[in-house]
């Protein structure tokens, strides 16, 4: 059992939580995910840490709502309990010795880029961040990626805030400009995450992506989330969830991840009832 | 007077056409009429050899002795002095390679039906006696097991028993490791499970879930921790693949995959949540008895054609005799002498079927079993929506990368001393797959039983 301490809704779908868990927040690492249950028939779900406070013991989630069981993990209030919470899993993000770094996040995937630009801005490495939204109104994360970089840098797709066009275009101008990173982080949607690795390919700047296939147990035991990474299968709960992006299969990630769609557009039909006992109870 | 019928008697089963599709135990097990008369086919050796086939050490004859006798609680009483869980052991052990093989009467006829004759008392306990066992006293020291499988269950139910102070660490959200996330509920209901667990909680055993040792504590922290020594039953690990092209589509599982859908997380159940593909053709690659149990969990979820694919001869399948039967008798079509060589696209990501080459067996190979060779232009696509792979699995790293002085062999095994199951860490024991790679049931509850006698030996054989 996990006590949510504190809930809060950072766009129309996104919702951040910070749960108590006094172990998991002892020992995790930016890059590092846990896997949770909501309720006794429910999926097990991968998470990435968003954030971590050792001395209060918390660990803080944010989490889209793309499915039947962040859903029901929406409905949860402070003081509720999340039935099973697990972690840290898969290996911390390795980083190396690096002085200047590009930290992406694209939509949702900013909740994770956000800890890694907060970790390297600490221990004193130069950070730009680009973060790319749809448009003006799902924007999370402003202020907490300002106070965590050096430069800040916010694109929507739509115009509607900061700069219109994609974040592949931000980084672009930022490496025309002259700017030399020795890493570039890309957390966000796959077909972004896979045009920054493009992008960066020519220049032949370290890329890392997190990875977000489908998962069960997240301790090596079911090989559900297999990637392909520089031509070898490689398990994203014990071998990630990052990896060099310029050896990723995107594609095949994007279509492993496509699975279960029907099926779990059915059980969002179906299961409409207990997501609705959930909300008025 | 002994009953010498020559044959065992029959186990009453699920009519293959029925059970198929249910999810219900296939086995229904013995009367207690049909017990008594079986347990009368011992003929009460000096020397019994069965004993010496049971990696738990199970008084056999005394046992069946008190069967005979009707009295079962007796012969409870006795079984669960060596065996703290005989009601999955009754059930899934390989009887007839290990106590049964050894039998007298095996000589001439079939052996008594030991596995049988377990399951029955097991069953008959848990369902007519509701009092506790008393809960030894404890001696204050402190013992982690790490993973409920049957290696942790009987390596903590053996320390409890003794009075020391077992904590099991499980990284799943249920405790039995391989007994829930594995075997198939027709083969061994959960609710079996739950109820062992729960007699080795009652012993003082506590239990930890969603904690894995390697990521959430380390081993070393267990012992800051106060606890005294560390038995790691942790499991296989990750599953092995082919490395043939369209591994990668949606629609190809590892067996370990599948398997955990179906029976942990409940997938074949509409009320709960965890999904999984209703395929129309299933391939199943493997001969073992977790590719048995693939096969019959995919029939059951409604499949047409379900096959098991296996490179080498029936003779050669590493399952029982017993699973090999059950599958083809609920209609599994066993493609033997066949190997994949791909997987196909339909185009959009998902399997369209897959390609086999035929197989001829030639000389023996390192293993004694005749090699398989490809017959050159045998290749056909068998027509398949979903392939499983059940080809083995490679020991869990996630232990011994974070434990510094746990030396492992090649294959990333742990490494221990045969006699007491420690390994190259002072105090910390290891036994099960995390040991031995992939193998029975059975074997772990063993080497469980062998690191529990070694850590009370260790500790000083207080309690």
């Amino acid at each position: 059992m996990a006590h949510i301490l504190r809930k809060r809704r950072l766009n129309p779908t996104v919702t951040l939580m910070e749960v108590s868990a006094p172990l998991i927040a002892k020992k995790a690492l930016p890059g590092q995910f846990i896997i949770l249950r909501v309720d006794e028939d429910g999926e097990r779900i991968p998470l990435t840490i968003a954030d971590f406070d050792r001395a209060a013991g918390s660990v803080t989630i944010i989490f889209q709502k793309v499915g039947f069981t962040t859903e029901l993990l929406d409905s949860l209030e402070e003081g509720d309990d999340i039935l099973d919470f697990v972690g840290p899993l898969g290996r911390p993000t390795e980083v190396g010795d690096v002085r200047k770094v590009a930290v992406i996040g694209g939509g949702v995937g900013c909740a994770i880029a956000y800890p890694q630009a907060k970790y390297l801005h600490q221990q004193g490495v130069s950070v730009d961040v680009i973060a790319g939204f749809r448009s003006r109104d799902i924007v999370i994360l402003e202020d907490e990626f300002r106070a965590a970089c050096d430069r800040f840098y916010l694109t929507t797709d739509d115009g509607s805030y900061g700069e219109k066009g994609l974040v592949t275009q931000k980084l672009q101008a930022l490496i025309d400009e002259g700017t030399r990173y020795d890493l570039v982080i890309a957390i966000g949607p796959i077909p972004m995450m896979k045009f920054v690795c493009k992008t960066t390919e020519p220049y032949g700047i370290k890329t890392l992506v997190s990875l977000n296939p489908i998962m069960i147990d997240g301790t090596g035991m079911c090989g559900g989330c297999r990637v392909t990474v520089g031509g070898q299968v490689k398990f994203a709960c014990v071998d990630g969830p990052d990896f060099d992006g310029h050896q990723v299969d995107f594609d095949e990630l994007m279509t492993r991840n496509r699975a279960y769609q029907e099926r779990e557009a059915q059980v969002r039909r179906d299961h409409a009832c207990r997501l609705f006992h959930q909300e008025v109870k | 007077m002994p009953n010498m019928s020559p044959v065992k008697h029959p186990m009453p089963e699920q009519d293959p056409q029925v059970r198929s599709g249910n999810f219900q135990e296939v086995a229904l097990g013995y009367t207690a009429e049909m017990a008594v008369e079986e347990a009368q086919r011992c003929l009460q050796c000096k020397k019994p050899l069965c004993v010496s086939g049971c990696p738990v050490n199970i008084h056999i004859p005394e046992f069946i002795a008190q069967v005979a006798r009707g009295d079962f609680k007796a012969a409870y009483e006795i079984i669960r002095q060596t065996n703290g869980l005989p009601a999955v052991s009754g059930r899934v052990c390989p009887q007839e390679s290990q106590c049964e093989s050894l039998c007298v009467r095996g000589k001439k006829g079939e052996p008594v039906a030991i596995g049988r004759l377990e399951r029955f008392v097991a069953d008959w306990y848990r369902e007519n006696v509701t009092e506790e066992p008393p809960r030894p006293a404890s001696n204050g020291v402190k013992v982690a097991v790490v993973g409920s499988g049957p290696a942790g269950l009987t390596c903590a139910s053996d320390l409890a028993g003794l009075g020391y102070e077992v904590t099991i660490f499980e990284a799943f959200h249920t405790a039995g490791g391989v007994l829930v996330y594995g075997i198939p509920q027709f083969r061994l209901p959960k609710e079996i499970v739950r109820h062992e667990v729960e007699g080795i909680l009652d012993l003082g055993a506590e239990l930890s879930l969603n904690t894995v040792v390697g990521k959430t504590i380390t081993v070393d922290e267990l012992f800051e921790m106060g606890y005294r020594a560390v038995f790691i039953g942790s499991g296989a690990g990750l599953p092995m693949f082919m490395r043939i092209p369209g591994e990668a589509l949606s629609g190809v599982y590892s067996a370990n995959e599948y398997l955990t859908r179906v029976n942990l997380m409940k997938a074949y159940r509409e009320d709960h949540d965890t999904p999984i593909k209703h395929s129309r053709a299933v391939a199943v690659v493997g001969g073992g008895n977790v590719a048995m149990d693939a096969a019959r969990c995919a029939k059951r979820l409604g499949a047409e054609h379900v096959y098991i694919v296996y490179r080498r001869g029936e003779a050669e399948m590493p399952a029982r005799a017993e699973e090999i039967h059950h599958a083809r008798e609920e209609g599994i079509e066993f493609h033997l002498l066949n190997n994949p060589t791909r997987i196909l696209s339909d185009g959009k990501g998902s399997v369209a079927g897959m390609e086999c080459i035929r197989m001829e067996l030639g000389e023996p190979d390192e293993s004694g079993r005749r090699r398989p060779v490809e017959v050159p232009g045998s290749e056909f696509v068998l027509d398949v929506d979903t392939v499983i792979m059940a080809l083995g699995t490679t020991p869990n790293p996630l232990i011994r990368s974070t434990t510094p002085g746990l030396e492992t062999d090649r294959k990333g095994c742990l490494v221990v001393h045969e006699d007491t199951m420690e390994t190259t860490r002072e105090h910390v024991y290891a036994g099960g797959d995390a040991v031995t790679g992939a193998a029975t049931v059975i074997l772990a509850m063993g080497a469980g039983k062998k690191a529990a006698a070694a850590i009370h030996a260790a500790l000083g054989g207080r309690g």
